[in-house]
């Protein structure tokens, strides 16, 4: 069994977003980056597979070399070789041409990866890439098991329900909680992925469709009123006729 | 050249969403210049098609194909753009859903477009120049994005826009299909299993949402916020250790790793406001926190705030809010 599984460094949760002063770019300046926490779910599930059926977990990134301690954070949870495409990711649609490229080329039996990245919150990537190689794409799946060596059982979430889906291998699919319980490396982990394979590769010709032009932020909130525990039914004469939302 | 809408289905009546989406189309169609179609898929009733007439929608066509009654990835991308091609359609537009958002990327690759998800305006045109706003980095900024193929593809976020009555009359609604093979079905669903939405809310669609935290001690004390929920016409959610404690299941969970809602209104009854929680409800346009604890971080993000005992408080609302007058 070989599975794929695509990362992307994205800022931490906590961080503060920024722009540059022009507001064309993402400011960097101090920001903690760390391995999308969608992708996460797919990452350990894909461990998870592994270690029950045997087989490997090759990551890819398609970023520049500031993810590679991301990278090897991915190789220290249980990976065992990692590939990044050297190029700066534009948009959705260069991704998923490089990922699907880097998939052409090795034969995965499952593609995974998280069902968007919490910093450009696409959910575009997997199915473009399902797409782009003709195979089926489950997204975003919350459950993934192996029926057999060629066929797979997964749970997708559709608003309201889910869907049963099984699936002869390959395919992509998209995680998302609770597929997996994201891990943490220990020490012999960290150790290892010193010297487990990290390969760069420049990308194919691909192009971008959506080009970042600006960006900005959402006004401030002009700060909270607070009521009166005492009154609290006031709260509700104040949504329906101060804020209109009853 | 034509705006080509996907509106879903749900109960066979059209979802909210798809009907912010054929606002969107009709608004998009009225600045080029052009007219706006519908195309929709399975169970949906034809008084409902007929009436996105209200909507701007000039014509629907109607697949009513049984076999996707559930939703067949593979099968809904070619009757769209089987439609998009016939309608000689240059923007598309669907609601950002799982699906919306799922269909609309496949067909950027098989129709070589350029797409947008989440997005939160209609476009910028002036130029030839065709730019949306989307929401990015979970909530806390927003990204113009300029759309540069010939196809432009567009899923709307949830509540970004209100849906309109354009005043027109009924939309012509034809029937409409592909030949789908068996190729289409090969990841179709074995089984779709829908949670008991009986009087309740879907909470992706819902304008009001009640939200419940660790506050409220334990899953028996769930009414507060049911019943608060039910008084309001609400949806009801839960933020992450909940859902981790199994006191609620996991497709309530909003938050970073669980569903991004953007309500009209948002209640949150003891949940401390964690940013990881807050990525998820950020864009909710007004909301309301209740805590016992003064410090609690929520109340930075809160458009109203009752510091208290949930026990004492929820209580209070339930009975002001079954007062007003529906």
């Amino acid at each position: 069994m070989k599975i794929l599984v695509c990362i992307s460094n994205v800022p931490d949760t906590t961080s503060k977003i920024n722009f540059s002063g022009d507001n064309k770019s993402f400011d960097k300046n101090g920001v903690q980056f760390v391995i999308n926490p969608w992708d996460e779910y797919a990452l350990t599930r894909a461990i998870e597979l592994k270690e029950a059926k045997g087989g490997t977990v090759t990551v890819l990134n398609v970023g520049e070399a500031d993810a590679e301690p991301n990278i090897r954070k991915a190789l220290a949870i249980g990976a065992d070789d990692a590939i990044r495409v050297n190029a700066h990711p534009k948009d959705a649609y260069f991704v998923a041409q490089q990922i699907a490229a880097i998939a052409k080329q090795n034969n995965y039996d499952i593609i995974l990866m998280g069902k968007e990245s919490i910093d450009y919150n696409g959910f575009q990537v997997h199915n473009m890439v399902g797409e782009m190689l003709g195979i089926p794409s489950i997204t975003p799946a919350f459950k993934l098991d192996l029926v057999d060596d060629s066929t797979a059982r997964l749970e997708r979430e559709i608003e309201g329900g889910k869907e049963v889906v099984e699936v002869k291998l390959p395919f992509v699919a998209s995680a998302q909680q609770p597929m997996s319980e994201p891990r943490i490396p220990n020490m012999r982990g960290i150790m290892t992925a010193r010297t487990k394979p990290l390969q760069v590769v420049e990308p194919v010709a691909g192009e971008a469709k959506a080009d970042y032009v600006s960006y900005s932020k959402p006004e401030k909130k002009s700060g909270v009123k607070m009521i009166d525990a005492e009154n609290a039914g006031e709260l509700i004469s104040l949504l329906r006729n101060e804020a209109k939302v009853l | 050249m034509s705006v080509l809408v996907f509106v879903e289905g749900f109960n066979g009546e059209i979802k909210k969403s798809s009907l912010e989406a054929a606002t969107y189309g009709y608004q998009v169609a009225q600045q080029l210049g052009t007219t706006a179609t519908a195309v929709a898929i399975g169970e949906v009733h034809e008084d409902a098609l007929a009436k996105l007439g209200e909507q701007g929608i000039s014509k629907v066509l109607y697949d009513a194909d049984s076999r996707l009654n559930q939703f067949v990835a593979d099968a809904y991308v070619k009757v769209i753009a089987k439609a998009a091609q016939q309608e000689n359609a240059k923007v598309l537009v669907f609601s950002n859903s799982n699906i919306g958002a799922a269909v609309g990327s496949k067909l950027a690759v098989r129709l070589n477009g350029s797409l947008a998800t989440n997005v939160t305006t209609l476009p910028k045109t002036d130029g030839g120049q065709f730019i949306v706003t989307r929401s990015v980095f979970s909530g806390k900024a927003f990204a113009d994005v300029a759309l540069t193929s010939d196809v432009k593809i567009i899923a709307v976020k949830k509540n970004a826009l209100e849906i309109a009555n354009a005043g027109s009359g009924a939309a012509t609604v034809e029937k409409f299909s592909a030949d789908l093979t068996d190729a289409e079905f090969v990841a179709a669903p074995k089984e779709t299993i829908m949670q008991d939405t009986s009087g309740g809310v879907l909470l992706t669609e819902a304008e009001i949402v009640v939200s419940g935290g660790r506050g409220l001690k334990g899953p028996e004390n769930w009414h507060l916020v049911e019943d608060l929920a039910k008084a309001l016409g609400a949806a009801t959610a839960c933020s992450k250790p909940v859902a981790d404690l199994d006191w609620r299941p996991h497709h309530e969970h909003v938050g970073q790793t669980g569903i991004a809602v953007s309500p009209n209104l948002y209640i949150a009854i003891g949940i401390s406001g964690a940013i990881q929680h807050l990525a998820g409800v950020n864009s909710s346009k007004v909301i309301v926190v209740i805590n016992k604890d003064p410090e609690a971080p929520f109340f930075k993000a809160a458009d109203y705030g009752i510091v208290g005992d949930a026990f004492d408080v929820v209580p209070k609302l339930i009975e002001a809010a079954k007062a007003l007058d529906k």
